[in-house]
């Protein structure tokens, strides 16, 4: 199930958290129902926590993160990474990473097995990658663009890519990531992928703009369509209501 | 490898973000139709526009306050319409074309492609039909006509007050080969000129600004008040320009007072007028040298011509003998290299058989005549002059033997008609006969302009026209300053597409006719050229055609004549625009 959420009438949603199969972390701000949104479905599995890094909001960019472990920026100050790693689970290694490029988020795509990264990254930084999430680690172009984390996002289910990447590219990524691929957009026609999608292995979120089309795709490629959404009744195992009650 | 490259290159499909149709990547990520539905470029375009048509005379009106004339489905009107909308320079145009309508719909219809940049970086491309209505105005032009409101405003009249036409026929081929008449409205003959009418002053300022930069002109203006509105403190004025050229022309003789002379720099008493344009040019026969007079000068001066060309008498050259220029004879001006100083002994044409009365002449054309060449000059000995100054200078014996008796102008050629030999003519400027207003002053008058004036009148400006033409022929530098054209009557063109001249004694001269009578003919000129018509012409000219030959008349060469006059066109072209 994909849901369509906006941080406050913003929908580049992947601003502004970041979600992984062990923990979700959610921008510090006005908006709460954002918050709201990602606890009503989440906080029964996984711990759904308010954060903020080096003072800015847009943590989904900032930084990066699996059921393994999470990399924050060096700009991260100490009372921030202490909150984060008080809230997290003993088992997610928490680590700060002195990099140049300081916007995780938008360098690196990962799920819990393997990891695209900007071209330019540091070595120490892929080792860090590499140990610290547990992932194999690919240095990749996305249609030409180096930020794969801002075009392309994928779970350990499956991925949706920049829309302009070629088929070969897309051939060759998804023989790397061992995941089915696929070139999409978001938010009605945006190709800033990493921006618009938020999703695990069971929960995706879109940003508001997002179509059916879009919407239909990403729960296609990320299989977020449950074994329910295709059966007449609902988890409880009362019937769905109608969607038309009457014809008045 | 080269297909495969290929197939490497291409994008992968996506689905439609708002369809979901499976399309290929494009910057906005939608396919056409759901582009199309999201954006309009023709958004606040208008879809309607006037176009203000005036019927009386088929213009358009392109704002402010031009009026075109255009056909239906022309590039014109399309350059018209498409100034209309204004918006398009925000649009790239990519193509315009007419949707065709009933003539009398008074719609003009236009295709137009436009393409813009939309969403991010996605060029769009549309077409749409714009309607132009066709709105029914009287143009300014035919306002003024239907008001019964004279067409012109302003006239330049051109004088000269001399008793022949040469200078003016002189002018009318200046003005035509700069073509300074494009504006006029219509062109009038008076008396002593020509009045030309323009619509608008500066139109008449402008042909007055050319007739300065070719004559001394002496310029007076007058405005005659027609109407005016105090209220809106609107003045309508009918503005009359003067334009007196001075009357002395070409070969005139001038004599200079002694007073005059000195103030000039020292200059001679008696000076042939060498060339006129927007300065005077005075020969001094003497000695060889030109000096320049400016109008401004002139006009203060006043000068006037002593002898003109009508008072020419023949000589005949006896002896000629070269003068050196005395290198030590100073003068103010410039020294004509073409002439060369001589002493020549003449006689008069008329006394040849009669005495043996000789002059002995020193005259600037030493290198142009040679012994028992026929020379025109002027015969200050026998000519009847009422110049005061003069006549006091030629009272007093110094002076006197300062003067010459007889001034030597040019080379004379034989009186013949020298009209069948010309196989060039002139362009004229399409006038009104100055009769219409003649008349009505005649009639004013209590006389009438009988017929036989009017005839009187052909006659002398006929004999002007002539001794013009022979002024070209004879001066290949004055010919160079005008336009002349093959005479299409003297022309016939062969089977071949070619030109050939007809002669007035041959009868009807035709192709097949010539062909056989070739051998007999002597083909003087095969001047190769291509003119308008893109023909070859040559001029055949007869061997033995009569005695006009034999006196080495100066002929035009075929070279120098234009193609394309086509004599009808002058005829309608501002007859009708004067009213008075």
């Amino acid at each position: 199930m994909a849901l369509r959420v906006q941080f406050e009438n913003n929908n580049d949603i992947g601003c502004f958290a970041r979600l992984t199969n062990a923990y979700c972390l959610v921008a510090v701000g006005g908006s709460e129902a954002f918050y709201s949104a990602f606890e009503a479905e989440l906080a029964d599995h996984i711990p759904v926590i308010h954060a903020s890094v080096a003072g800015c909001r847009i943590i989904g960019r900032l930084c990066v993160g699996n059921k393994h472990g999470l990399l924050l920026p060096s700009t991260t100050n100490d009372q921030e990474l202490l909150h984060i790693r008080n809230s997290l689970p003993e088992s997610i290694v928490v680590q700060r990473v002195e990099e140049r490029l300081s916007a995780l988020g938008n360098c690196i795509a990962c799920n819990d097995y393997a990891a695209l990264v900007h071209t330019d990254l540091d070595r120490e930084t892929e080792e860090i990658i590499a140990d610290t999430l547990q992932v194999e680690t690919f240095r990749q172009t996305l249609a030409g663009e180096a930020l794969v984390g801002s075009y392309c996002y994928f779970t350990n289910q499956g991925g949706v890519v920049h829309p302009m990447c070629r088929v070969e590219d897309l051939d060759e990524l998804s023989g790397l990531l061992q995941v089915p691929l696929v070139a999409g957009t978001v938010n009605r026609g945006s190709e800033v992928i990493g921006a618009g999608i938020v999703a695990n292995d069971w929960l995706g979120y879109c940003g508001f703009a997002t179509t059916a089309t879009e919407l239909s795709v990403v729960e296609s490629i990320l299989k977020l369509r449950t074994w329910a959404d295709n059966n007449a009744y609902d988890s409880s195992g009362a019937f769905k209501s109608a969607l038309i009650d009457a014809l008045a | 490898m080269g297909t495969t490259s290929v197939q490497d290159q291409s994008t992968v499909t996506i689905l439609c973000c708002l369809c979901g149709a499976p399309i290929t990547a494009n910057p906005s990520n939608m396919c056409v139709h759901c582009l199309r539905s999201q954006v309009d470029l023709t958004q606040g375009f208008p879809k309607q526009c006037a176009l203000v048509y005036c019927k009386f005379c088929g213009r358009y009106l392109v704002p402010p306050k031009t009026w075109v004339r255009a056909d239906l489905e022309s590039k014109e009107l399309m350059t018209i319409c498409l100034k209309r909308l204004k918006r398009l320079v925000k649009l790239h145009l990519v193509d315009a074309a007419f949707v065709w309508t009933e003539p009398h719909s008074r719609r003009i219809r236009l295709r137009l492609t436009v393409q813009d940049e939309v969403l991010n970086r996605t060029i769009l491309e549309q077409s749409f039909i714009v309607e132009f209505v066709v709105e029914l105005q009287q143009c300014a032009d035919c306002k003024r006509e239907a008001a019964k409101i004279e067409a012109w405003e302003a006239v330049v009249q051109l004088r000269q007050r001399v008793d022949h036409k040469r200078t003016l026929f002189y002018l009318e081929q200046l003005i035509l080969k700069h073509n300074a008449h494009e504006d006029v409205l219509g062109i009038r003959q008076q008396k002593d000129g020509l009045d030309f009418y323009f619509v608008h002053r500066s139109h008449a300022l402008k042909f007055l600004s050319f007739l300065h930069n070719v004559a001394c002109v002496r310029q007076r203006q007058s405005n005659h008040l027609v109407s005016h509105d105090p209220s809106n403190n609107v003045y309508r004025y009918k503005y009359t320009f003067s334009a007196e050229i001075p009357p002395i022309c070409r070969e005139d003789l001038v004599y200079l007072p002694p007073r005059v002379a000195t103030q000039l720099g020292g200059l001679s008493s008696l000076l042939l007028v060498h060339r006129i344009t927007n300065q005077i040019r005075l020969l001094d026969p003497l000695t060889g040298f030109e000096h320049h007079i400016d109008g401004a000068t002139y006009w203060r001066l006043g000068l006037t011509a002593l002898m003109n060309a009508r008072r020419l008498t023949a000589f005949v050259v006896l002896d000629v003998e070269p003068v050196e220029r005395d290198p030590a004879a100073t003068s103010c001006g410039h020294l004509d290299q073409r002439f060369r100083l001589a002493d020549a002994t003449v006689a008069r044409a008329a006394d040849l058989g009669v005495n043996d009365q000789q002059f002995l002449v020193r005259t600037h054309l030493g290198n142009i005549l040679k012994a028992g060449d026929l020379v025109l000059g002027y015969d200050l000995v026998s000519a009847n002059l009422n110049e005061s100054d003069l006549f006091e200078s030629l009272q007093s014996d110094s002076l006197k033997a300062t003067l010459p008796e007889i001034v030597l102008v040019k080379r004379g050629y034989p009186q013949r008609d020298r009209t069948k030999q010309r196989i060039w003519t002139l362009r004229e400027l399409p006038k009104d006969d100055g009769d219409v207003g003649e008349h009505r002053h005649a009639l004013r008058e209590g006389a009438r302009v009988t017929g036989r004036q009017r005839d009187q009148r052909d006659v002398a400006l006929e004999r002007d026209r002539e001794e013009f033409m022979q002024e070209l022929e004879q001066d290949p530098e004055l010919r160079a300053t005008v336009n002349l054209y093959k005479d299409p009557t003297k022309f016939v063109e062969d089977g071949l597409g070619r030109l050939g001249i007809r002669y007035p004694g041959d009868r009807k001269w035709t192709a097949s006719e010539r062909a056989q009578g070739q051998s007999r003919r002597n083909v003087q000129n095969a001047n190769r050229f291509d003119g308008q018509r893109g023909m070859n012409a040559y001029a055949v000219l007869e061997a033995d055609t009569d005695a006009d030959q034999s006196d080495d008349y100066p002929s035009v060469s075929l070279d120098e004549l234009l193609d394309g006059l086509d004599i009808s066109d002058d005829a309608d072209q501002g007859q009708d625009a004067v009213t008075s």
